[in-house]
C-alpha cells in the first residue's frame, strides 16, 4: 500500500474529473457558488470513504453476477444517511442543492471507484483511496465554484461569507452573468480539463527526454 | 381543459426550456459518452426515453402505493434506484426473448441507464414537483425525448469535429463539453417560452 501514490493519484494525476471524468453531472450543475461546492465535496468525501470501507470489507462474499447492484444498494444507503443529515442540520444547503444529493446514488465516481479499486483492494488502501479521490473531487468543484462565481457574478464565498452573499470583488455591472447559468458550466470544465491535459502531456515530454 | 395545458407545458419545458441535459444537468454522462456516432446516440436516446417513461410509471404506482401508507419516505431514494435497477433488468431480458433484433442494437446501451442520473432524477422531480400519475408518465417520456433530441444534434456536430482545427490540449472531452456549452447557449434562448 503506497499512500503517497494514492494521494498524487486521487488529486493530479487520476483526478476523477479531470482525467477519468467521471461524476460529470454534478460538477458542473451545482458548482454555482462556493458553499454548494463545499458542501457537496464533503458529501461526497463522506459517502465515497463509508461506501469504499463496506463494499471492500465484503468484497469476498458478493457473487460476482449481482455485484453492481449490491455496490448501488450499499452506496444509496448511505446517500440517504446523508440525505436526511443535511436536510436536518443544513436546510440551506439541502434547499441550493435540492435533487443532487439523492443523485450522489447515480455518481459515477462512488460506483466507478467500488468497482475499479474497493472490489480488487483491501480495506485500509480503500478507505485512503476514498478520501484522496473525494478531495481530488472537491477540490475540482471549489476551483470551479471560484471562477464561476467571480466571473459570473463577481463575487467570492457566495452562501457562505458575508452572510450568505458573498464579497463583492468585481463591481457589479462587469461580471458576465451567463457563467453561472448551465453555459458556464461546460466552458469551465472544458478549460479546466485542457489545462489538465497539457500540463500531463507536459510532464510527459519532460520525463520522456531525460 | 387546464389539464391539457398543464401537460403541454410540462411537454415544452421537458423537452425544450428545462432540457434535461443543457438547463439541468441530469444525464451527462452518457451525453458525452455515446455520442461518437450518430447511429449509437439514436439508440441510445430510445432506450433512455422508455426507461423514463416506464420508470416515472412504476416509481409513481412504488411512491403512492407503497411508500407513502407506509410513511416510508426516506426510503425513497433506494427503493427508486432499485426498481429502476430491476426494471433496466427486465426490460434486457424481456428484449432479449421477444425482440432480438432490438435488443442487439441497444445492447450494451441498456445496463448504462441503471446509472444515468437522468432517470433518477426524473422520478426524483415527479415527487419534488407533486406529479399525479399521467404528469409523471408524461413528464418521463418528453424529458427523455429531451435527451434523444440533445444526443442526436450533439452527436451529429460531434461527428464534423473530426475535421476541425482546435488546439492539442483541447483534444477530447475539453472540445466535446466546448461544444455542448455552445449548444446549452442556443437551448437558453428556449428560456422565454411560455404556453400562454
Amino acid at each position: 500500500m503506497d499512500i503517497r501514490r494514492q494521494f498524487k493519484e486521487g488529486l493530479l494525476t487520476q483526478n476523477p474529473v479531470l482525467v477519468q471524468v467521471l461524476g460529470m453531472c454534478s460538477t458542473m450543475a451545482i458548482t454555482t457558488s462556493f458553499f454548494n461546492g463545499l458542501g457537496m465535496g464533503v458529501a461526497v468525501i463522506i459517502i465515497l470513504t463509508l461506501s469504499n470501507v463496506i463494499i471492500s470489507a465484503i468484497r469476498k462474499i458478493i457473487p460476482d453476477k449481482i455485484r453492481i447492484a449490491m455496490f448501488i444498494v450499499v452506496i444509496a444507503g448511505f446517500v440517504t444517511c446523508v440525505d436526511l443529515l443535511i436536510q436536518a442540520f443544513l436546510p440551506d444547503l439541502a434547499n441550493s442543492l435540492g435533487v443532487f444529493i439523492p443523485l450522489i446514488v447515480v455518481n459515477c465516481i462512488i460506483l466507478g471507484r467500488a468497482e475499479a479499486f474497493c472490489y480488487k483492494n483491501g480495506v485500509a488502501a480503500s478507505f485512503f483511496d476514498g478520501i484522496f479521490q473525494g478531495i481530488g473531487y472537491t477540490l475540482v468543484l471549489l476551483v470551479m465554484c471560484i471562477i464561476r462565481e467571480f466571473l459570473g457574478a463577481g463575487t467570492f464565498g457566495g452562501g457562505l461569507l458575508n452572510g450568505g452573499d458573498g464579497i463583492q470583488i468585481l463591481p457589479s455591472q462587469f461580471p458576465a452573468g451567463m457563467l453561472t447559468m448551465p453555459v458556464g458550466g461546460f466552458l469551465v470544465l472544458a478549460c479546466l480539463i485542457a489545462t489538465m491535459q497539457w500540463a500531463l502531456s507536459k510532464s510527459k515530454n519532460k520525463e520522456e527526454s531525460k | 381543459m387546464d389539464q391539457i395545458f398543464e401537460l403541454l407545458s410540462i411537454t415544452l419545458g421537458a423537452i425544450l426550456a428545462n432540457n434535461f441535459i443543457f438547463s439541468q444537468f441530469l444525464g451527462i454522462c452518457p451525453f458525452l459518452g455515446v455520442s461518437k456516432k450518430v447511429d449509437t446516440a439514436v439508440g441510445m436516446g430510445i432506450a433512455v426515453t422508455f426507461v423514463m417513461g416506464l420508470a416515472s410509471a412504476v416509481c409513481y404506482v412504488v411512491n403512492s402505493l407503497v411508500l407513502i401508507p407506509f410513511e416510508l419516505e426516506y426510503m425513497q431514494t433506494v427503493t427508486f434506484i432499485l426498481v429502476i435497477a430491476s426494471l433496466v433488468q427486465f426490460i434486457e431480458m424481456f428484449l432479449q426473448k421477444s425482440m432480438p433484433s432490438l435488443y442487439t442494437a441497444l445492447g450494451i446501451y441498456l445496463p448504462l441507464i441503471t446509472t444515468n442520473c437522468a432517470v433518477l432524477g426524473v422520478v426524483l422531480l415527479n415527487v419534488q414537483n407533486n406529479y399525479n400519475f399521467i404528469e409523471s408518465v408524461v413528464y418521463g417520456i418528453t424529458g427523455g425525448l429531451g435527451f434523444l433530441l440533445a444526443i442526436v444534434l450533439f452527436a451529429s456536430i460531434r461527428e464534423r469535429l473530426v475535421f476541425a482545427d482546435y488546439p492539442k490540449a483541447f483534444e477530447g472531452f475539453p472540445i466535446a463539453l466546448v461544444t455542448a456549452g455552445l449548444m446549452a447557449l442556443a437551448f437558453m434562448g428556449f428560456s422565454g417560452l411560455k404556453v400562454w
